[in-house]
């Protein structure tokens, strides 16, 4: 049947799977149940274990259970390879792979994991390189299960995806337990997504390369949640965790975006003393952040708070006092990471605090002004961060869907990269239905979701930006590059896009070549 | 015209294509491009019609394209084919639009 956002969904998927199809953006007040986990009593004393095959012993992992995983070492990540090659050589089988996200680092042992039968089910944020494309050429029988960060919190929290053991790693942890990313060398700052699993796993293990005299302080992660504690020689490479020291974009295209961006926001209503803002990563987003600090410090604004994945762009903004609080559910960068043990107000965050939708309220629901990118986006302002214009698995839904509830959630992205169009008639694959996008910032102007007539009004005459209909930018886009053949797919389909409220709002099926 | 001997003119930067022509029989064209898929077809299309204005019919043409639009490949073809003829020094105008 086709859902809300014109997406045919198989019957039979719907059916299956027990999935509802897409309807809307809105939450509502469903009520609903979290589940327990089991809790094997310990006193703490005789966690500490000396090598992974001794504790998957220990955790009694067995076929067909779920694992998972964090990725806050992002492509510095020592620790997924290390116990996922000793499950696929202890020959286990039809396990579930439930990390918060999918790195490059991981793909060829996830691939390997695949291919021996050890790992027949996936969810994920996302996926990209060679993993994406195995997946995206039918590699996995199961389809790809792709989940918001907040929706991975909502669906952990009712069972959707019941954690049997987490393996996660830290920099540091004492020897029962008690850990933080803010100490030792691989160090990433928030361990947001990992709470999760912390707090709802029924086994909980530890991996660090330093062990800590008890109690071991901020604990992040507590001994009351943990299992065990495995020592590791090295849980990651510190040059890789994050990108260094984060370099402003020279590329004219982006900064032309980003000072757009940054006049639709100081023209909005909600640019005013003490709103808040996400941001994000990625070039244009980084340079909107120093244009966005030149205006609060010109017109005497300050902003309440900072969301979501932070950069040391940020922080600086924390530490000048022109944002009063961060709210720190994962660091993209060192300076971000590295300064979480000296600022007081940058507050680590779990994925449920930061985006869930279905808990007493999360942090992205008081969030004003969003800033988020585009592989494409058509015009019905839906959003695809998933699939390339190949058809591809390329990319991680990550917090898009959450954070896009803000006020005022813009999208930033070139009208063509190459001769590939950003606007589209019809996005590849919708990740983010444009009910909850409100303004398009494109190299050459801007296009306003024609619902938010009241920032159209806004808007209407701000100098040096001008306003299209985003018909009239997805012309101008093919004007550049053609009209593109139409991409091929089999009928199979290989990864299930989840809204953040669980329903389906897209599948994705594998390529023909 | 006649393609006298190997020449290629583009580079292998992003937006643009770097284009080979030899000595062949017929016209034979190997595409290389990361939006093969989506621009193939097209990206064919603007070749064989310009080796057609040129009247060349015996080429062997290696299109390598990291994303280039039609005005590049129209551009860098041109070139390539002045090298490979020996008629840098010989614009025919006819062939633009």
């Amino acid at each position: 049947m086709l859902n809300k956002v014109n997406r045919e969904i198989p019957d039979e998927i719907l059916k299956d799977k027990n999935y509802k199809p897409f309807e809307t953006t809105e939450i509502g007040n469903p009520e609903t149940t979290y589940v327990a986990h089991n809790v094997k009593v310990s006193q703490g004393n005789d966690k500490l274990v000396d090598s992974i095959k001794d504790v998957i012993a220990k955790v009694g992992l067995k076929d067909g259970m779920t694992i998972s995983f964090h990725h806050h070492f992002r492509e510095g990540d020592f620790v997924f390879n290390m116990v996922m090659q000793e499950i696929i050589d202890e020959g286990f089988k039809d396990l579930t792979l439930a990390p918060s996200s999918l790195t490059n680092v991981m793909n060829d042992m996830v691939i390997k994991a695949i291919k021996a039968g050890t790992v027949t089910h996936i969810t994920s944020s996302g996926m990209r390189g060679s993993l994406g494309d195995f997946i995206s050429h039918g590699g996995l029988k199961d389809p790809v299960v792709l989940r918001s960060h907040g929706n991975r919190a909502r669906s952990i929290e009712n069972g959707d995806i019941k954690i049997d053991v987490a393996f996660l790693g830290v920099p540091n942890s004492d020897a029962v337990g008690n850990a933080n990313a803010i100490k030792g060398d691989a160090v990433f700052g928030s361990m947001g997504y990992s709470l999760m699993d912390a707090k709802y796993a029924d086994k909980v293990v530890l991996l660090t390369d330093t062990i800590m005299p008890y109690p071991n302080t901020p604990a992040s992660v507590k001994q009351t949640q943990v299992d065990y504690v495995v020592k590791v020689s090295k849980v990651g490479d510190p040059e890789k965790i994050g990108s260094g020291a984060t370099r402003f974009t020279k590329d004219p295209k982006e900064l032309k975006i980003a000072k757009t961006v940054n006049q639709v926001i100081t023209h909005s209503p909600y640019f005013k003393d003490g709103f808040s803002f996400q941001t994000g990563s990625g070039g244009a987003a980084l340079a909107v952040s120093r244009y966005l600090r030149e205006s609060m410090i010109d017109k005497n604004i300050k902003a309440s708070f900072a969301l979501g994945g932070i950069t040391k762009p940020t922080v600086d903004l924390l530490e000048e006092g022109l944002v009063n609080k961060i709210l720190d559910v994962q660091d993209f960068d060192k300076g971000a990471a590295a300064s979480m043990a000296n600022n007081e107000n940058q507050q680590e965050i779990d994925s449920s605090w930061y985006a869930d939708p279905y808990n007493k309220g999360a942090a992205v629901n008081q969030l004003d002004v969003c800033i988020l990118s585009a592989l494409e986006i058509d015009t019905k302002f839906n959003v695809n961060v998933m699939t390339g214009s190949d058809g591809v698995l390329r990319g991680a839904i990550g917090g898009h869907q959450d954070a896009a509830n803000a006020k005022l959630t813009i999208i930033s992205a070139p009208l063509v990269r190459g001769r590939i169009a950003t606007v589209v008639p019809d996005v590849t694959t919708v990740v983010t239905p444009g009910d909850s996008i409100d303004v398009l910032v494109t190299e050459v102007g801007i296009a306003i979701n024609p619902r938010r007539k009241d920032l159209i009004e806004a808007l209407k005459d701000v100098p040096g930006v001008p306003v299209y209909t985003i018909e009239e930018l997805q012309k101008r886009a093919e004007a550049i590059v053609g009209k593109p053949e139409k991409l091929q797919f089999t009928d199979r389909p290989v990864a299930l896009i989840e809204y953040r409220d669980g329903s389906l709002i897209d599948t994705v099926y594998q390529v023909k070549d | 015209m006649e393609i006298k001997h190997t020449a290629l003119a583009g580079t292998l930067e992003s937006s643009d294509v770097q284009i080979t022509l030899s000595e062949g029989k017929g016209i034979s064209i190997d595409l290389d491009s990361q939006v093969e898929k989506q621009f193939g077809k097209q990206i064919k299309k603007v070749v064989t019609d310009l080796l057609a204005k040129y009247e060349i019919s015996d080429v062997k043409v290696h299109v390598v394209d990291k994303g280039a639009l039609d005005c590049t490949i129209k551009a860098r073809l041109i070139a390539a084919i002045q090298r490979a003829t020996d008629t840098q020094n010989e614009q025919n105008w006819g062939v633009l639009e």
